[in-house]
């Protein structure tokens, strides 16, 4: 009747415990609050079955943040383990938490923060009202959500993978993890990949289709370009990523033998399919990265960007190059010289697109009137990191080098290096940048500062040290390792940077905290605080549902610029608005594929079948359904725009 | 605390920092910065070249990023020049295409000249016969076979000073990585496949090799010792194993192929001709029973 789910599901070590309790007392308060203060029938109606981008980009942000609270924990308790003398954490549980630990950075932290900006700036930004599938960016949120929620429930029912975050088999097989672990991970990431991919079709369709008359492409703000590129490689990657967990899937749960060392499976393939996925995947989180940067530099050097084509080019060129230099991840399986010294050189290519971004940003301030408000903060640290990582990667991009340093914790150091300075900073500016105008108030700059620099020293402390370690020949996801080596004390020094790195973590929420509480000492009356250039700051914050109530017209790249300089002074003549109504049936299709996921994760037939039916009555169901949008008169338009006018 | 104490405070703490960290590094062993074979020797020269060529890049970026924004902040008492309008040059643009693109043309002949020189299948022109050495990655220890001496060990290796190595390494378990950073480079240990890796040991001495993909719950464990020394070291060594009161025949291996960890140093003082490729070969044919554990 429930498959492998019993009773010894539940039975954990002490760790474990503190974390389920500490889970569940955090659910039932969050629900317990909720009740107390009324707001479920709120939560439903504003929140949950909302299909308006710039909520559903804020529920991103919510689950991404709270996941990085988990991710964190995580990187903390590793640190600890590998800064004392190994006895914290058993092997197998080690080794589950590092596995969580870059499953949820990537897939729920990266990937959310991610769609959540996309979300809330990119529609502002090409002067649109919604995106061009408001439903399915609930579905493709929920499906997000269902997958964080799988990962999650791994650590009170079972446990999690223990074959590292990419699950390489044969170790990934039932072979050698004959447990849930790794089902739970491919099944969260199955279904949370087809949520992105979704996203991604959604977003590459409402840029190319829904920007204002006027916004030709040269005259996109780079934002949007970046995430124009970075939802091209969604699309060409994320059914890779589906394919390649299918047939692991299929291998672990019907007995085939695509991937098992066995029988006929090749496992190489499964390294070369999931980095065919992977690499792109990279890209996918810098790119946009990279467009928060242009809008952070641009505006506050009060420039315009440096070499607009030229940053486009870049663009497209490392979109194109990231799907041809996958191979550079295992080098090492030894395919040849002539195999090897290719994907080496498209690597390195790389390395001049992005060269010529970081000149562009760096002559955007030249001559300019530099603000050195938080984002930009977050830029400056973003190019000292990045230009470290970006060295090192050239070296590991030379096949001879990589074989010395591959899998050692100097390759930890570099990625960590491209997507904490990179990704991360980067969607840190952005969520700084444009938190007025989702929200209406800006966020606290002293707590910011702090928050800035303990991050920013935190991540030297915490990364440098690998890079040594890793030429010291410590190769990563060691639980234990002999004292004699002398790694110790480069292993402390790290792990202070994460404690570091946590402090800054503490003032983020403290800022956050701090700003609601004085958010009438900060609030943006005037839609435009950090005197902005595109067309998001065109309109009020917070930006209202429909974004703009006229939709403004482009005749220039940094259109909002224009529009400051060459008043307009005519009477509004608004129009009636078209919305979509609220559904909840992407959090249902969703909550069926969760239930699906999670029945096959356990071998519950009966009940995978129930969450297949589920999803397809629920597509059935809304598909059929008429009369999905709503009317906004042209006079409850003005009315509202009375109502919000400074 | 004026800003002036503040900044000054500031440095001399990074500075003490800085200091303290280099005087604790100088006396640890960087292996791959510490080479003690040809082909460890020359990846690191590989890396050191990289390095000064990125740095052409690396330097004007911090040099321009701090220079800029000391510059052009806003507030600064000298009126700086403004230019509201700016949006690009030509002439600039094409130096930071071109430069960059001129260093990794450089870079790409390095790379594919170096990627066939270190190819880690191509056999080391040493006039000495090569040694061969045959390696099974268990679950979780290295087994390694001298075919040509008729003897085996776990998690050890000997190796004559000066004489090129033939490592013909697979698998028994979960894919590995045969890393002796000393040495030279890595290469995957995969079931029903025969990676190859030739290195050199140019000095005596005992080098750490480890296993650097994770294979499981011990993987960590799987560490083995590499003593460089001389001929007769060798032969003495290879005379000890053939002391050994274990022997290694088919029965036996399956008895040490089983998973365990953390495992000491063990002889074998013969071996099955043939362990290598009947290891190889179980992984070739059909649903293996064994497998089935």
């Amino acid at each position: 009747m429930l498959g492998r789910l019993n009773w010894q599901a539940l039975q954990h070590n002490h760790i474990v415990l503190v974390a389920q309790i500490s889970m569940t007392l955090g659910a039932l308060g969050l629900i317990g609050f909720i009740t107390y203060k009324k707001r479920w029938q709120w939560l439903w109606r504003e929140w949950l079955t909302s299909l308006d981008p710039k909520k559903i980009g804020v529920m991103y942000v919510v689950v991404a943040l709270i996941m990085l609270l988990r991710g964190a924990t995580d990187a903390g308790m590793m640190r600890f383990q590998q800064a004392t003398d190994g006895h914290f954490l058993t092997s197998d549980h080690f080794q589950q938490i590092f596995s969580a630990h870059g499953t949820i950075m990537i897939f729920f932290v990266a990937m959310g923060l991610m769609f959540g900006l996309i979300n809330l700036i990119m529609p502002l930004q090409i002067g649109a009202r919604d995106v061009a599938f408001p439903f399915l960016n609930s579905v493709a949120f929920w499906l997000f959500a269902s997958g964080m929620l799988l990962v999650n429930l791994s650590l009170v029912l079972g446990e999690f993978s223990a074959a590292g975050w990419l699950a390489y088999p044969p170790l990934s097989e039932l072979a050698y993890s004959p447990g849930v672990g790794v089902d739970y991970w491919i099944w969260a990431l199955q279904i949370a990949g087809i949520g992105s991919l979704l996203s991604g079709i959604n977003f590459f369709v409402t840029i190319l289709r829904m920007r204002r008359p006027g916004m030709t492409l040269m005259k996109m703000p780079l934002f949007t370009w970046s995430v124009l590129n970075s939802m091209v490689l969604v699309i060409f990657a994320f059914p890779i990523l589906t394919a390649t967990l299918g047939m692991l899937a299929l291998d672990r749960t019907l007995g085939m033998h695509f991937f098992t060392a066995d029988g006929g499976g090749n496992s190489m393939m499964y390294v070369n399919l999931i980095w065919a996925w992977g690499h792109p995947e990279v890209y996918i989180l810098i790119l946009p990265a990279f467009g928060v940067f242009s809008e952070v530099v641009a505006t506050f050097s009060r420039k315009p960007i440096f070499g607009y084509t030229s940053m486009v080019w870049a663009l497209a060129a490392i979109t194109f190059l990231s799907f041809t230099v996958w191979l550079h991840h295992f080098f090492t399986m030894g395919g040849g010289a002539d195999v090897n010294a290719f994907f080496g050189i498209m690597t390195m290519a790389i390395a001049v697109p992005t060269g010529v971004k970081i000149f562009n940003w760096l002559f955007t301030m030249y001559r300019g009137r530099i603000r050195f408000a938080t984002p930009m903060l977050w830029f400056m640290g973003f190019v000292v990191t990045f230009t470290i990582g970006g060295m090192a990667g050239v070296m590991m991009a030379v096949p001879a080098i990589d074989f010395q340093v591959h899998n050692s914790l100097f390759l930890v150091a570099h990625f960590h290096t491209m997507i904490v300075g990179g990704v991360v900073f980067g969607f840190f500016a952005g969520l700084t940048y444009w938190f007025p105008k989702i929200f209406g108030f800006r966020l606290n700059e002293r707590l910011g500062r702090y928050a800035f620099w303990c991050w920013f020293v935190g991540f030297l402390l915490a990364f440098l040290p690998l890079y040594i370690l890793g030429l010291m020949g410590a190769t990563r996801r060691l639980d234990h390792y002999d004292a004699s080596l002398g790694w110790q004390g480069l292993f402390i020094v790290a792990g202070v940077g994460a404690m570091v790195i946590m402090a800054g973590i503490g003032f983020q929420i403290l800022q956050l905290i701090v700003s609601i509480k004085q958010r009438h000492q900060n609030l943006d009356t005037t839609g435009d605080p950090w005197d902005g250039r595109t067309l998001e700051w065109a309109t009020t914050s917070p930006a209202p549902v429909y974004n703009f109530a006229l939709t403004p017209s482009v005749s220039e790249r940094d259109a909002f610029w224009a529009m400051k300089r060459h008043k307009n002074t005519e009477e509004p003549a608004y129009e009636d608005i078209y919305l979509p109504k609220n559904t909840p049936m992407g959090l249902f299709i969703a909550g069926c594929a969760f239930v699906f996921g999670f029945a096959i994760v356990w071998h519950i037939w009966w009940l995978a079948l129930v969450g297949l039916l589920g999803v397809i009555t629920c597509i059935i169901v809304r598909i059929s359904a008429e009369h999905t949008d709503y009317r906004l008169s042209a006079e409850k338009v003005a009315e509202l725009e009375a109502g919000r006018a400074p | 605390m004026n800003k002036q104490t503040k900044r000054v405070f500031i440095a001399v703490v990074v500075l003490w920092f800085i200091g303290l960290m280099v005087w604790y590094l100088h006396d640890l062993n960087i292996a791959v910065l510490n080479p003690r074979g040809a082909i460890a020797f020359r990846e690191r020269r590989l890396m050191i070249i990289t390095v000064l060529l990125g740095l052409i890049v690396v330097l004007p970026v911090y040099a321009m990023l701090f220079g800029f924004a000391w510059r052009y902040r806003e507030g600064n008492p000298k009126k700086t020049r403004y230019s509201p309008e700016l949006t690009g040059n030509r002439l600039l643009e094409t130096i930071w295409w071109g430069v960059p693109t001129a260093i990794i043309l450089t870079l790409s002949v390095i790379a594919w000249n170096s990627s066939h020189a270190l190819d880690p299948h191509k056999s080391l022109s040493v006039n000495a016969k090569p040694l061969t050495v045959q390696v099974v990655a268990l679950d979780w220890k290295w087994l390694f076979i001298y075919p040509q001496q008729g003897v085996a060990s776990v998690n050890f290796v000997q190796l004559p000073v000066g004489t090129p190595v033939t490592f013909n390494i697979t698998a028994d378990a979960p894919m590995n990585s045969f890393w002796v950073p000393q040495l030279g480079g890595q290469i995957y240990a995969m079931t029903g496949m025969a990676t190859q890796l030739h290195l050199v040991a140019d000095k005596a001495g005992s080098y750490d090799g480890s296993s650097a993909n994770i294979s499981g719950k011990g993987f960590a464990g799987m560490r083995f010792t590499v003593q460089a020394g001389s001929v007769d070291d060798f032969n003495n060594w290879v005379q000890s194993a053939r002391n050994s009161p274990y022997s290694l025949n088919m029965d036996d291996y399956a008895q040490l192929a089983r998973p365990s960890q953390n495992n000491e140093v063990k002889l074998f003082s013969s071996v099955d001709t043939d362990l290598f490729n009947k290891v190889l070969l179980q992984y070739m044919g059909p649903v293996r029973e064994a497998y089935a554990r």
